[in-house]
Parts: C-alpha cells; structure tokens; sequence
C-alpha cells in the first residue's frame, strides 16, 4: 500500500460524507415499503398539496422541490455510494484478497441505513415484488447464463443437475422439517409457525450465492469440476428456489390448508418439473428466434444490443405469463443465443452487450445488497435466540449432510471421484447471498405474521455466512491446498512440475478428452448442417483474413521454438566456473528470487477453470497468450535486425550481456551472484533499474 | 460401448501390451481415426487439426515426443516418420494411471517409464543427458509468455536448475570432473519426493472422465 493509495482513500472518504450529507432530512410522509403499493399517486398528491401551501407569497425567484425527485435522486446516489465503495475497495489491493466484494456492498448498505435511520428518513420504495421480479432479478439472472462456460457446463450435465436439483430440495426440506421440529418445542415460543411455513422458509434461506467462493477458487486455481460444480450450483439454484418458493406461497393460499391432500402435493411435484423444464424450452425458442433476428442487422448495428436484451427479456416475461420458470427461460435463453449472436454482431455491439450486462447486473446486486443494508438498520425485526441459532446450525449441517450424502452416491458413477477435500470446499462454499434476502423481504404479510422474524433470521444467516465464511474460505482454500505440498520446491521441480502441466494439457487434448464427446461431436454436426446456415449471417472477409493471419503468426512463432538455438560459450564458460567451485550453493535468497521468477513468468497451463467474476469481465486469456507469442517474435526479430544477422534465430545475447556492469571473465566469485541478483530486480519488475552496487555475498 | 461380444485376439494382445481395457482401446481408435482422417497412420501434420493445441507452448516437443523411437520403443535415437495405431496407444499408455492392484515392482517400473518418457523431453539429441542447452530451450518455450524477460535471466535460471542437480550428484563427480549434464539417474533423483504416478495421468475415458489437473 503506497501513499497514492491511502490518499485516494482520503478522498474518497470525504466525498462518501459529502454525497451523504447532500441528503436533505426531508419530511417523511412516504410510508415504509409495502406490498403491492405504487408510487406515483402518493407524491403527486403531495406535490399538489406542497404546491397549494406556497401559492399566497410572491413569486419565487429560487424554490427548492426535493419530493419531485426523492426517489429516482435517493436510488441514484445509493448506487454511486456503492460504486465509489467499490473503487475504494480495489484501489487497497490487500483487501480483494481477504474479504469478498459482497462484504463492502453489505458495509455501505448498512452505512446507509445507519446515516437514514438516524435522520429518520423514510427510505424510497425500492424493493416491492414487482419491482423485484420485474426488474432486479432478470439482469442478474441474464447476465450469469450469458457468462457461463458453456463446454465446461455440459461435461459436467449430469453431475451438476444431480447436485443442484436434489441438493435443493435436500436442503429446503431438511432446513424446514428441523425447524418445524424445533417450533414444535414450547418453550421457544414459536409454535404459531406451521409446518408451510418452515417449509417456505426452509426453501427461501437455501438459495446459494457463491459469488464469493467462486472468486476465492479463481485465485487458488481450484480444480476444474469443483469450480464448476459450484457455478452450476448457483445457476440452477435460483431457478429452483424461486420455484419451490412460489409453489409453497400457492400452497399457503390455499386457505384451508388442513386440506392439502396427497393429490396436491404430487401435483405440487408435477408442477416443478414442468415449470422447470417449460422454461428452459421457452428460453431455447426465444434463443433461436434472437439469433435468427440478429443474422439481418448488418445495418442497423447499433440496434443489436438492444435485440439481444429485448429478446432474453421477452423470454423472461413470458414464461412469467404462464407461470412458467422465467429464471430458466432467460438462463437456456441467453446460453442459446450467445453463441450465434456473437457470430453475427458486429464487434463494438459485442462489446456493449457484454458491458451492458455486467453493469445492469452490477447495480441490481448493488441495489438488493444496499436495500439489505437499510433494513438490517430498522424496526424491522423481531429477535428469537432460538429460532436464528437452530436456522443457523441447521443451514449449515444441512448443507454438508446433503454434500456429503449426495456426492458419496454419485462418486460411485464418476471415474473421477470428488474427493473428501473438495467436498468439504463445497459445503462450506454455501454462502446465502440477495436472493434470499430478496424472497424474504417479499413474503407477503397477511400470510405470514411472524414475517419480522423470518427476515431477522435471514439478515443473521446472510451476515455470517458472508462475513465469516466469506472471508475464511480463502485461507481454507490455501490450507487444504498447501498441506500436500509441504517441502520447499526446488527450482527443477518447479520447471518440471510446469513441464507436466503442459504436457497433461496436451495430451488430454490430443486424445480429445472429454466426456460424451461423441454427443458433443454429434451435435457439433447438426449445428454445423443446419443452425449455423439458419442462424449466422455470411463471413466478412475482413474477419477471416485476420484470423488466418493470426494463425500464421501463431505456426512460425511455433516453428521458431522448434529450431534450436546454437550454444553460446559465455553460458558454458560460466558454468564451468561454477563448477570450480565445489561448495558453491545457491543461496536460498537466490532459489527464491529464481523461483519467483519462474512463478511469474512461466506460460500459464491453459485456464481449464471457467473465469467467472460477477462484479468483473474475464479476461480473455487465450488470445492474450496468441498476442503474447506474436510479440515476442517481433521482439526477437527486432533484436536480431538491430544485430545485423541473417536468421532470425541466429546467436542470441552477447548484446545483452553488454548491459551489465561487470563482464563475467575476471572475476571469480562474483558473477553467477551477480546474475542473481539481476534477476531478482527484473523479477520485481522494477524497470530496469540495475545494482549500482554489487553486493557481494558470501557463500554460505 | 463395445458393441461386439468377442474381442479380436489383437485387440486382446494390444490390451496385454499396454494396459488398457477394450472399451478405452476403442474409445482412443476412434480418436487415432478422427485425427488420421481414415488413413492408416499419423503424420505430424495430423496434430495441427488439434485447435486447443495451439495455445500449448511446448506443442513442438510433444508433437515430437509421439514420434521419438525412444517413446515407441522402436530405437534408441530418431524420429518415426509416422505412426500407426499401435504406436499411438503405445504412447497413450505412458498416461496411464496407476491401478491400485499394482505391487511393489511393476509399480516402480511404471515410475520409471513415465519418468523415462519426461526425459526424453528434454533430451532432444538423444545422447541421454540433459545439457545447459537443452534444458535452455525448455524454459525458453516455457517462458514464452514474456516479452520483457531477458535471456541473461533466462540462462541465469538454467544454471541454477543445473548447479542444483549438479549439487545433489556431487558426491559422483570428481572436483576437476566437468558436469555434463543432467544424466536419467540424476534426474530420477530429482524426482525422487514427487509421486509422479499421481500426476502424470489422463482419464481415459469410462463415463465421466475429467482430468484433475492440480
């Protein structure tokens, strides 16, 4: 942490006080947020009345009318609050590392309730219902199909369906049948809580936000399926919680719910699967007729982004309609549509789609987490020690029997078992996020008196498992990971370890490694035959050519590797040198200083672990590698023009050597040390600043 | 997904040589088939069909090592011009992961080929070591991700690695003896704590057969 840093900390700090302050405490006549109530009626009324009040005095020169815009003004500034939250959180680059970013979400959340409780505002309407499922839920949920790996995702089918759907309802069940069991105790005073209740309940706090989790297993480089296992997880998480949701909520309207017979809980049954698989057909139809409309806007680009959105918004709708999962339908939607959209669009419509997307998501997360915030710091609770300790302990042995039970099963299938480790990672990954915020701040009242109660409860799950979970899976994560390798590497095992990586890498993509590839192979076909002629719009030349060049590039920075290099003597003199010396040791400093190196500079093993960042777009890291590899053949070939040699491959380096401040011939102690030593300065990267004095260091 | 109940005695023979089961046997015959396009043998030019190979930095090498006779067991120098089904399970065979029923000594026989196989790797001129130069290249190719490295740090780090084999086999050589290079024993020794077993495997396929790359 330089002090740039901190002074744009400082900064930023004063201008959090000062947006804040800018918040006039303005009379509250806007009621507290409550179901099914519209906005316009209550201020326009007043606005008239505002009006009226002022008519007998003069004309004003300078009128201050803060009700016309309260609310969209209140909305805009949370959102810029949370961002500048954001901006703050990255520019200290220490903590990314130690808490999740929902974590500083939540802290401006409260704050903002903190600073409007204490000036007893009223907060604006953010969160009813409709607003909710209109309008915060499709942004996220579009944004996490669109962004899914998609090939990863269909390896995994089986796996993933198995673990979401059963782990759900496992959850959901569990949780609320032990809750039902502990209201059932008198003593707790809860047993006005029926047995639909705890049911919903359960469903509500087992909906899954991984976010966090996933960010931590991008940094440890977890495996591959874990990090996929999780991802699925959460895509399918939400479709069935809010599924399972509504279906309690219709069942709970029912009134005389005594009366609940078998036929309607298989019904119950029935209705899942075709909510479920309804949407996900909606959305595949929606899908292809998107990517059909995108092969003719050629010229008119600039609304393309727009079609895209439209059209996963549609599909959203209506399923909605019909009752019909618009979460599923938006998901198979937007993966549908992604791979034929992107061939059609032109670049910066890409772009702005991706862009666009993440943003919209980035402020509806935004939003639902301040809105947390705000209500954690209210009257809107009702405290039972009982009640949110066995929600709590039930959360999390429900989430790790289920795991533990369903993995046990399905490892029986898989050739690849995931191991005890990797469970434990995904138990304790079971972070509650918005959604189940969102569900239980929408319950609706009449039905549901002890409603306080569930949302305090829900605020505490959330808390923990954000906060203290959030922020202790990165250091589990590296611990489980670490224990294996408990030795200090030495500079061969690092290059060799990294040898093997590439060559597994290699070898799994010669022997075409995946599963059901002959399913995959089968409908790579039939795309090939029949959708991509449908769906994409002819080739431009111009994209061709740069790909076939790219490809060129690619071959003789390639075939240049292939050619070995001749051998330089002043390496071989110097190692000769080195030999004379019998006891000479690399000093630790150097092995580390070497490795270093090698850690930083070493080509990455091709990332086989979908980059998933909700807040963030991945980088593109194969491209980045093909540039790479472009680059430094030009930079090789500059270097060899500016030397005069023929080949671009011909002697390498003496020229470089000259950069040093001591030749190596004389001296016989020094150079290898001093070799070293550079390279630690251009491991830290520090420019080029070399060692104006040499230090000399003794052998040990 | 054998469709035929009686296994063709070459099958079974190929089974026996390398290890593998007839399903898997079959699996990599429709692969060797996808890449050879129907002929009866790989050329090296049949690699480039391979698309996720490309962004692989030691492509080259491992192209190579398919048709090093060392890896086929065919000679003890050279490069097969092409190969045939049998050479390529051959090959595939050094991925094979270890089974539990193995005992003590195939188990370490196993060790040694996969580690044999590595070697060869690095041992591009066949004279069984690995020299400054050689291992030179391999960390040229590994670094190729950056620019901005210079050679000298590139060639410093390659003589690390060698001073530190060279150290662990100083007892051998004599004080005015001049190290080669990496020999096969030295480099066993290398890799002496790492369970190489573990590591260097690929599923091959049953049902769902993911690689577990650590």
């Amino acid at each position: 942490v330089g002090s740039p840093a901190t002074e744009h900390m400082k900064m930023l700090c004063c201008l959090l006080s000062l947006l804040t302050l800018a918040c006039p405490s303005a009379a509250d006549y806007l009621d507290e947020p409550n179901l099914g109530s519209s906005l316009l009626p209550h201020y326009e009324h007043d606005h008239a009345d505002a009006v009226g009040s002022s008519q007998d005095t003069r004309l004003q020169i300078f009128t201050v009318d803060y009700n016309n815009v309260q609310i969209p003004y209140e909305v805009t500034l949370w959102i810029l609050l949370a961002s500048l939250a954001k901006i703050g959180f990255h520019l200290y680059h220490r903590l990314p590392r130690l808490m999740p970013e929902s974590c500083i979400l939540i802290a401006t959340g409260a704050l903002v309730g903190a600073i409007i409780f204490g000036t007893d505002h009223k907060s604006p309407p953010v969160m009813n219902t409709s607003i909710y499922f209109l309008y915060l839920l499709p942004p996220i949920v579009l944004e996490e199909g669109y962004f899914m790996p998609t090939r990863p995702f269909f390896e995994n089918l089986g796996s993933i369906l198995w673990w979401s759907v059963l782990g759900s309802l496992l959850n959901s069940f569990g949780i609320g049948l032990s809750l039902y069991g502990i209201c059932q105790i008198e003593a707790f005073g809860l047993t006005d809580l029926n047995l639909l209740q705890n049911l919903l309940f359960g469903s509500m706090i087992s909906a899954v936000d991984p976010v966090a989790a996933l960010a931590v297993f991008e940094e440890a480089s977890v495996n591959e399926q874990l990090h996929m296992m999780i991802f699925g997880e959460s895509l399918l998480n939400d479709g069935i919680t809010v599924v399972l949701y509504n279906i309690f909520i219709a069942f709970t309207q029912m009134h005389r719910y005594e009366e609940i017979e078998s036929i309607d809980i298989l019904a119950g049954f029935a209705r899942f699967f075709v909510v479920g698989l309804g949407g996900m057909l909606f959305g595949i139809v929606f899908g292809f007729v998107s990517a059909l409309m995108t092969r003719f806007t050629h010229n008119v680009s600039a609304i393309e982004p727009l079609l895209v959105f439209m059209f996963s918004y549609l599909s959203y709708l209506c399923a909605e309609i019909l009752y019909i999962s618009g979460i599923m339908a938006m998901t198979a939607c937007a993966v549908t549509m992604k791979k034929y959209v992107e061939e059609n669009v032109c670049q910066n419509s890409y772009t702005t789609i991706k862009y666009f997307m993440k943003m919209l998501s980035s402020v509806s997360e935004t939003l639902i987490f301040v809105f947390m915030g705000v209500s954690t710091v209210g009257k809107n609770h009702e405290w039972n020690w009982a009640f949110i300790c066995f929600t709590l302990l039930f959360c999390l042995i429900w989430r790790t029997l289920s795991v533990f039970a369903l993995f046990y099963i399905s490892n029986k299938f898989r050739t690849y078992p995931l191991t005890f480790k990797d469970q434990l990672i995904i138990s304790y990954s079971g972070l509650r996020g918005a959604s189940s915020f969102s569900l239980a701040f929408l319950l609706p009242g009449k039905l549901f008196p002890r409603k306080k109660l569930f949302i305090t409860a829900t605020l505490v799950v959330i808390y923990f498992t954000v906060f203290i979970q959030g922020i202790t899976i990165g250091p589990l994560v590296r611990y489980l990971d670490v224990k294996k390798t408990n030795k200090k590497e030495s500079i061969n095992e690092e290059i060799h370890m990294r040898l093997m990586d590439h060559l597994k890498a290699g070898i799994e993509d010669i022997c075409g490694h995946w599963s059901h590839y002959q399913l995959r192979d089968k409908f790579k076909k039939f795309d090939n035959k029949y959708l991509k002629k449908i769906l994409i719009r002819e080739h431009q030349p111009k994209s061709s050519i740069v790909s076939l060049y790219k490809k060129m590039e690619i071959k003789l920075a390639i075939e240049m590797a292939e050619n070995a290099m001749k051998i330089s003597e002043s390496s071989t003199a110097s190692l000769q040198r080195c030999r004379n010396r019998r006891d000479h040791r690399l000093s630790p400093a150097e092995v580390e200083s070497m490795r270093d190196v090698l850690a930083h500079n070493l080509y990455q093993v091709r990332q086989r672990a979908p980059s998933y960042n909700r807040h963030n777009l991945p980088s593109n890291t194969s491209e980045k590698q093909a540039q790479e590899i472009l680059i430094r053949r030009q930079h090789s070939l500059r270097q060899s023009c500016r030397k005069g040699n023929s080949l671009p491959w011909g002697r390498p380096v003496n020229a470089t050597s000259m950069r040093y401040l001591s030749l190596p011939q004389d001296h016989s102690g020094q150079p290898t040390r001093r070799k070293a030593r550079h390279v630690t300065f251009t491991a830290l990267q520090v420019g080029r600043s070399r060692s104006d004095t040499p230090k000399v260091i003794k052998a040990p | 997904m054998g469709s035929a109940q009686s296994v063709p005695p070459e099958m079974r023979a190929l089974a026996e040589r390398t290890g593998f089961t007839s399903e898997q046997i079959e699996q990599l015959h429709r692969r060797f088939k996808q890449l050879n396009h129907n002929r009866k043998t790989i050329r090296k030019e049949d690699f480039d069909t391979i698309p996720d190979l490309e962004f692989n930095p030691i492509r080259a090498r491992i192209v190579h090592a398919f048709f090093d006779k060392r890896n086929l067991r065919k000679a003890p120098a050279g490069l097969a011009e092409e190969i045939n089904f049998e050479d390529f399970l051959t090959i595939m065979s050094y991925f094979r992961p270890i089974e539990m029923d193995m005992d003590e000594e195939r188990l370490e026989s196993f060790r040694k080929e996969k580690l044999k196989f590595l070697f060869h790797m690095y041992d591009a001129d066949y004279d069984g070591i690995i020299t400054l130069q050689e291992y030179k290249n391999v960390l040229d190719e590994l670094m190729s991700g950056n620019p901005h490295l210079e050679k000298e740090s590139l060639r410093a780090i390659a003589e690390g690695a060698m001073l530190e084999a060279a150290s662990a086999c100083m007892a051998r050589t004599g004080p005015d003896e001049v190290y080669e290079g990496i020999t096969f024993e030295d480099f066993l020794k290398v890799w002496k704590g790492i369970d190489i077993e573990t590591k260097m495997h690929v599923r091959f396929l049953t049902m769902e057969a993911i690689a577990h790359c650590y």
